[in-house]
């Protein structure tokens, strides 16, 4: 690998400034290290606010510590943050230089409200007399406002305007949000903008989505009601979700009293689908399974499995615990068909354990589906010049030893972005990726020093410490 | 439209009336189905064997005889496409394979793998479109609750010969509607009927055979409607005992799709051998005032 280290002029010195592409709990957790360290952050985030997925679960394993009560504290941190300049709402453009310089240009989309204004009373979500379906953060499980804020907890908990629902944007009337808000921070003619910023290295974080229930033709492609995926179960558990965490299935709002987990919905599956293992589904379904037996004591869950994987710490017994104290039943077999049966949803599987076909008539599905590449980190990593493999994920310089370095000096990896991975493993990568940085700023910093020694002109130990 | 056309052993025989009313409904519709001028059974099971070249020998001359009549081969008997259709997938694919099968073929010329092999519904589809049949129609099914059975051979394996989405096929689906019949949806038009077994293990077929009326009829069906002689036969014959093994079961009868077609277009049923189904059909088509 080509050695970390920039010839230097003065106009070319090093800057000791990192970029941080995403802000769930990798990027979050990197932008905090390198900050902590007394270092500038800019932190970009494509969504209102930040805490990425980790911010949608209800509790986490193997702990079942409640998600948001462990992720609020970082969030409010990288919020308040001296040393972090957070960008949400925002795209990187276009990324040049190499290490020690790179010369990056972020777009800013309109909010169209004035966020140094807004003081986040939430008059204008409240007010809002358009209502539609929140896709992204509640997974189709809730509702949103057509201005809002992704949770009650967001971070910064300024809102957004959505124009493609904005009755103002569409039909030309309406304007509440304006008329409630307080300090008039509502701005219907705000425009995007980009910023150009200076950074010394790059830390990439953009993270995973789930595969699309509508790829799993043989799960009913997303035409079947009550079957839903890992992240909208996860609302539907979230004490903060849209059903305050009563499980309720979405076609008609009961209680489900089966509910079938299907394991490696779309992950393990060459012929079909993803070839690889998404990592972190059978400790998840193990949870759901748990969480949902909590929440509905005379309620039967199933888990269909290839095998368990349950390697890591605490994680075996976890899943031993949704077995025997939560009186999971769990089948060795694949799902071959999902599909809608009056108000029931049946489901056809084998258990290969006593070699017979299975049929349950559930009242809620959920599948465990594979943890692919985000579309944005694919174009991140186009931008970047950094090659992914044939899934999409970015590879690193080096499988086994150098797991957050890119094949650019200056340019590091953190979390899911090149492969599955559950929080503790994405929070150490992430760790990992910011002590690069820091080890580069550190040396840096040192450099200038001794150079500012030798030349001992004001302007060097200015740099030195900056 | 001419298209070289491979009726196959069964409909040359049992399903006679499938192949009636398949040729004189797509002649309606402009499509000409040329009878190959020989032809030879396609073998009947696709072979899985690795060294399989003795039991492609049958379907690679269907397609030698095609490729001297035009570029395509069209099939109604869905087992005669699944088998052609993989077969020349085959020969295409592994040039050894060729070499070796031409060798047994012993004609003038070699057979190149150039011939595109087509299901009958699927030219209807593509090159005659659901508009056009629609336009066509000179009695419409009149709402007529229909299930459409896709059966394995059309959607299975689904990279090799899919025309269509193996999971939830819908051209059977999207042409009854364009006969103004009612599509129904049900889990089971791709399940298997039972297959061959209906020769080693009857009692197996039955049960299979069972879980695909039943669906049919629980989902509101009046008429099923299938694409492959075996899945016809099994549905239509099991039906025999079905009653006494089942409390309570009412028949439900099962055409061929290209005899309703025929029927709606107004052409003459004559020959279309409705009166040779164990569950006569004939009083709910009149009752639609198809006869």
């Amino acid at each position: 690998m080509t050695a970390q280290t920039v010839t230097r002029s003065e106009e070319n010195a090093p800057i000791s400034k990192v970029l941080v592409i995403g802000a769930g709990i990798a990027g979050m957790q990197a932008a905090l290290d390198v900050a902590n360290a007394g270092y500038s952050v800019l932190l970009v985030d494509r969504l209102p606010s930040i805490g990425g997925h980790m911010a949608q679960l209800s509790e986490t394993f193997p702990t079942l510590d409640c998600a948001q009560c462990i992720l609020t504290p970082r969030t409010v941190e990288v919020g308040h943050h001296d040393n972090i300049q957070l960008m949400t709402y925002s795209e990187v453009e276009s990324v040049e230089g190499k290490l020690g310089n790179f010369r990056v240009v972020v777009r800013r989309d309109p909010a169209y409200v004035d966020w140094d204004v807004c003081t986040g009373c939430g008059a204008c979500t409240e007010k809002c007399p358009k209502r539609v379906i929140s896709a992204q953060f509640e997974v189709s499980m809730g509702r949103r406002k057509a201005i809002y804020t992704l949770s009650p907890q967001a971070v910064p908990n300024k809102p957004v305007i959505d124009v493609g629902n904005c009755i103002w944007f569409q039909r030309g009337k309406c304007r509440v949000c304006e008329k409630v808000c307080p300090t008039g921070a509502i701005n219907y003619d705000q425009e995007a903008y980009t910023l150009e910023e200076r950074v010394g290295a790059i830390i990439v974080a953009t993270g995973y989505d789930l595969y699309p229930v509508v790829n799993l033709g043989e799960y009913g492609g997303d035409q079947v009601p009550d079957v839903i995926d890992g992240l909208a179960f996860e609302r539907l558990l979230s004490s903060s979700g849209p059903t305050a965490g009563k499980v309720r299935r979405p076609s008609d709002g009961k209680e489900p009293k089966e509910v079938v987990f299907v394991q490696c919905a779309g992950s393990r599956d060459p012929e079909l689908h993803m070839p690889y293992c998404s990592k972190i589904c059978c400790m998840y379904t193990a949870k759901h399974a748990m969480l949902y037996k909590h929440r509905v004591h005379d309620g039967q869950a199933y888990v269909f499995y290839i095998d368990i994987r349950s390697a890591g710490k605490r994680y075996e017994e976890f899943v031993q615990r949704a077995m025997e104290e939560d009186d999971t039943l769990y089948l060795r077999g694949k799902v071959s068909k999902i599909f809608r049966d009056g108000d029931k949803t049946v489901v056809w599987g084998t258990d290969t354990l006593i070699g017979q076909n299975i049929e349950i008539a559930a009242d809620l599905v959920v599948l465990a589906t594979a943890m692919v590449p985000r579309l944005e980190g694919k174009l991140v990593a186009q931008m970047l010049d950094l090659p992914t493999d044939e899934n999409g994920w970015i590879l690193p310089a080096e499988d086994n030893i150098q797991p957050v370095e890119t094949r650019w000096p200056g340019i590091f990896l953190a979390g899911a972005a090149s492969g599955p991975k559950d929080i503790p493993e994405t929070v150490a990568q992430a760790s990992g990726a910011a002590g690069k940085v820091l080890s580069l700023f550190a040396r840096w910093g040192r450099e200038q020093e001794r150079e500012g020694q030798l030349q001992t002109s004001p302007e060097a130990e200015r740099l030195a410490y900056a | 439209m001419k298209i070289p056309y491979f009726p196959g052993c069964t409909l040359s025989t049992t399903a006679r009336g499938f192949d009636n009313a398949v040729r004189a409904s797509a002649m309606t519709l402009g499509v000409e189905l040329v009878e190959l001028p020989e032809w030879n059974c396609c073998g009947a099971t696709f072979p899985l064997l690795v060294d399989n070249a003795i039991d492609l020998i049958g379907p690679a001359e269907v397609l030698y005889k095609a490729s001297q009549e035009g570029q395509q081969l069209a099939t109604a008997c869905t087992t005669c496409y699944n088998v052609v259709k993989r077969t020349n997938r085959t020969l295409k694919e592994d040039g050894d394979m060729l070499d070796k099968v031409n060798y047994f073929l012993e004609h003038d010329s070699d057979y190149e793998g150039s011939v595109e092999v087509l299901d009958v519904v699927q030219i209807l589809r593509d090159e005659v479109g659901w508009d056009e049949v629609r336009e066509a129609v000179k009695k419409p099914l009149d709402g007529l609750k229909v299930a459409a059975y896709y059966g394995c051979m059309v959607v299975r394996p689904p990279d090799e010969v899919a025309y269509d989405d193996p999971d939830d096929p819908t051209s059977l689906d999207d042409m009854l509607s364009a006969l103004g019949g009612q599509r129904v949806a049900w889990p089971h038009k791709t399940e298997c009927c039972g297959a061959y077994l209906a020769v080693k293990s009857p009692e197996v077929t039955r049960e299979m055979s069972y879980a695909v009326l039943s669906s049919a009829i629980r989902n509101g069906a009046e008429l099923i409607v299938a694409n492959c002689p075996l899945c016809q036969f099994n549905l239509d014959r099991q039906q025999q005992t079905m009653s006494q093994r089942y409390a309570g079961y009412e028949p439900i009868p099962v055409l061929y799709y290209a005899q309703l077609l025929g029927l709606a277009l107004g052409l003459d049923g004559s020959g279309y051998d409705l009166d040779k189904t164990t569950v006569d059909a004939r009083p709910l088509l009149g009752r639609v005032g198809l006869l």
